[in-house]
């Protein structure tokens, strides 16, 4: 009964962490909330899986955990470099001006 | 002895879930990116905790508890690190944090000051 | 091990929940004009999906929601959108009646032939009294394999799986043939020396996990592969997370490095050698008189009666199935991983290599 509850208040988390996703300003905002979800997902499934009495669902979670992170590569290239291929090394911009290269998306 | 374990592992997975929501308020409520990331990527990795660690007090020594146990690895290496990434991101594509009236680096005072 | 079972009410509610965010998903995608918008959201949407889908019972369709939707499908929209604008034009009003209402009608007609259909579980419903009990009731005999769900797809309707898997394979054949291979992004610039990767210290964190992650994603997608008979996984989806390991480290180390360690010429030879895998193991139960893909046939029988543990007195040939799933599903791997792999190369060899500066 109390891993329903959990269950339940994992399940409004996701629903109130959906708000940054939909109203975010930017869209840093929108993939922050989209990795959070992520993550909250990886919870959920293993926690129903306990709930429903069917444990194997934990692969599922495993490979989400393992895969949800990649995207979030993905779109942190596509802000910096505007291009998949880069590699992170190379392009690395040099110390002292590094933060600010880049412009706005 | 076991009717116990599952319910202190049943509340761990309760606390766990009430740390999500936390988070996921602090994400709603905070004024720019920097402190919604702060919030968001703190209260994962600790509802994270909670909640796997309950999950195996409640299936006890299994192969269960192993899994849960390489999830908890996978979201403590891939979490952190995708956080990192993204305000990284949004640091090098312009994004700044709202400071008031101080600033942190001598380059976002001369930036203000430009 | 308690059991936690919680009453129908539960299931529906969450099924209520879970549904209710994706309607809104679904609205705010229509609205939004900015397409990277639309690329984050249509993520969350497979979250939700996914986990709708492991309510509903169905593991292996939520797996692959989960490693498609997670991993490759944003990455390659992404790629996507690198060549194109990313805000799509605002359409007037006007345009837009006819299609609503084409929308309006059609759906109401999905909705009013939903009102016929049977209930979810409902015992007399005709995918569960057919064929669907036949399978319930003689895999583990036939067959021998504990997921059903793996021995109806590679086994009962191997020729199903045959055709979806030319299916990725002449996908990524159309990708190929629109965009190239993205073999230009291995001539752009020279490949930089190592002492000058070691130097920069830029992006450490991610290099360092990225080092980490991807010995551990490709072996999680061979666990996938071979434990698709015990558990929910199979071909495809441990296919997806090799692809996604090799993504992964093209992301992280640069697409040159990558395409030297899997050439695009290997990626496409290895995309067509699983489809000819698939149908070759068609082809061998043929040559030894059986049906095309009737595994039982996959080894002459003098050779079978010779295997430990061979079970032929019952009918059931347990080597024959297990090696030829095992084939199949080897083939199914490989198309997938690289033809996945080869969509990637095709989209992000094709987008300019920019300076860090923004638009360069």
């Amino acid at each position: 009964m109390l891993l329903a509850a959990a269950a339940a208040g994992l399940m409004t988390a996701m629903a109130l962490g959906l708000v940054r996703a939909l109203i975010g300003p930017t869209s840093y905002d929108r993939i922050l909330s989209a990795n959070s979800f992520g993550t909250k997902t990886v919870m959920f499934i293993a926690l129903i899986g306990f709930v429903f009495g069917r444990p194997d669902f934990l692969d599922i979670a495993i490979a989400y955990a393992l895969i949800n992170f990649v995207a979030t590569i993905a779109l942190m290239k596509f802000f910096r470099y505007r291009s998949l291929q880069a590699s992170l090394s190379r392009l690395a911009p040099a110390k002292d001006t590094g933060a600010d290269a880049g412009g706005a998306p | 002895m076991s009717e116990v374990v599952t319910w202190i592992g049943s509340s761990l997975a309760v606390a766990g879930a009430l740390a999500a929501i936390i988070g996921s308020l602090g994400v709603i409520r905070f004024p720019d990116f920097y402190t919604r990331t702060h919030a968001a990527s703190i209260t994962d990795t600790g509802a994270a905790t909670l909640m796997i660690l309950g999950l195996i007090l409640i299936s006890g020594w299994s192969v269960l508890a192993l899994k849960l146990a390489i999830i908890w690895a996978f979201i403590m290496l891939t979490s952190p690190t995708a956080a990192h990434a993204l305000t990284n991101a949004a640091y090098g594509a312009g994004e700044r944090p709202q400071l008031g009236p101080w600033r942190l680096f001598d380059r976002d005072r001369k930036e203000a000051e430009r | 091990m308690p059991s936690f079972a919680t009453p129908l009410d539960a299931n529906t509610i969450v099924d209520i929940a879970l549904l209710a965010m994706l309607a809104v998903i679904v609205v705010a995608v229509a609205r939004t004009r900015s397409l990277l918008t639309a690329i984050i959201l249509t993520s969350v949407y497979s979250f939700i999906s996914a986990v709708w889908l492991v309510v509903m019972d169905a593991a292996d369709v939520s797996f692959t929601e989960a490693v498609v939707g997670a991993g490759v499908s944003t990455i390659i929209a992404l790629g996507a959108i690198l060549l194109t604008r990313s805000e799509c034009s605002r359409i007037p009003w006007r345009e837009t009646l006819l299609p609503l209402l084409l929308v309006t009608v059609t759906g109401g007609l999905l909705v009013y032939a939903a009102l016929d259909l049977p209930s979810l579980g409902d015992p007399s419903a005709p995918a569960n009294i057919y064929v669907g009990r036949l399978y319930l009731q003689h895999a583990e005999h036939d067959i021998g394999t504990p997921n059903i769900v793996t021995a109806v797809l590679s086994s009962y309707r191997g020729f199903d799986t045959l055709g979806e898997t030319t299916v990725i394979f002449a996908a990524g054949l159309g990708v190929a043939l629109l965009l190239g291979f993205g073999e230009r992004a291995l001539q752009d610039t020279p490949r930089p020396s190592m002492a000058k990767m070691a130097e920069s210290g830029q992006h450490v964190v991610l290099r360092v996990s990225a080092k980490m992650l991807i010995p551990m994603i490709s072996i999680y997608a061979f666990y996938v592969q071979f434990h698709g008979d015990l558990g929910p996984g199979g071909g495809f989806q441990a296919g997806v997370i090799m692809a996604v390991a090799i993504i992964l480290h093209a992301l992280v180390f640069g697409l040159q490095e990558t395409m030297e360690s899997i050439p695009p010429q290997l990626a496409r030879g290895l995309s067509a050698f699983g489809v000819l895998l698939y149908a070759g193991v068609g082809v061998v139960n043929l040559t030894n008189g059986g049906n095309f893909l009737d595994y039982d046939h996959l080894f002459p029988r003098i050779f079978e009666e010779g295997l430990p543990d061979s079970h032929l007195v019952g009918g059931h040939h347990i080597w024959g199935q297990h090696f030829g799933i095992l084939a199949i599903e080897l083939g199914v791997f490989l198309t997938v991983a690289s033809t996945m792999v080869t969509i990637f190369y095709a989209f992000a060899g094709r987008a300019p290599d920019l300076s860090p500066h923004g638009e360069g």
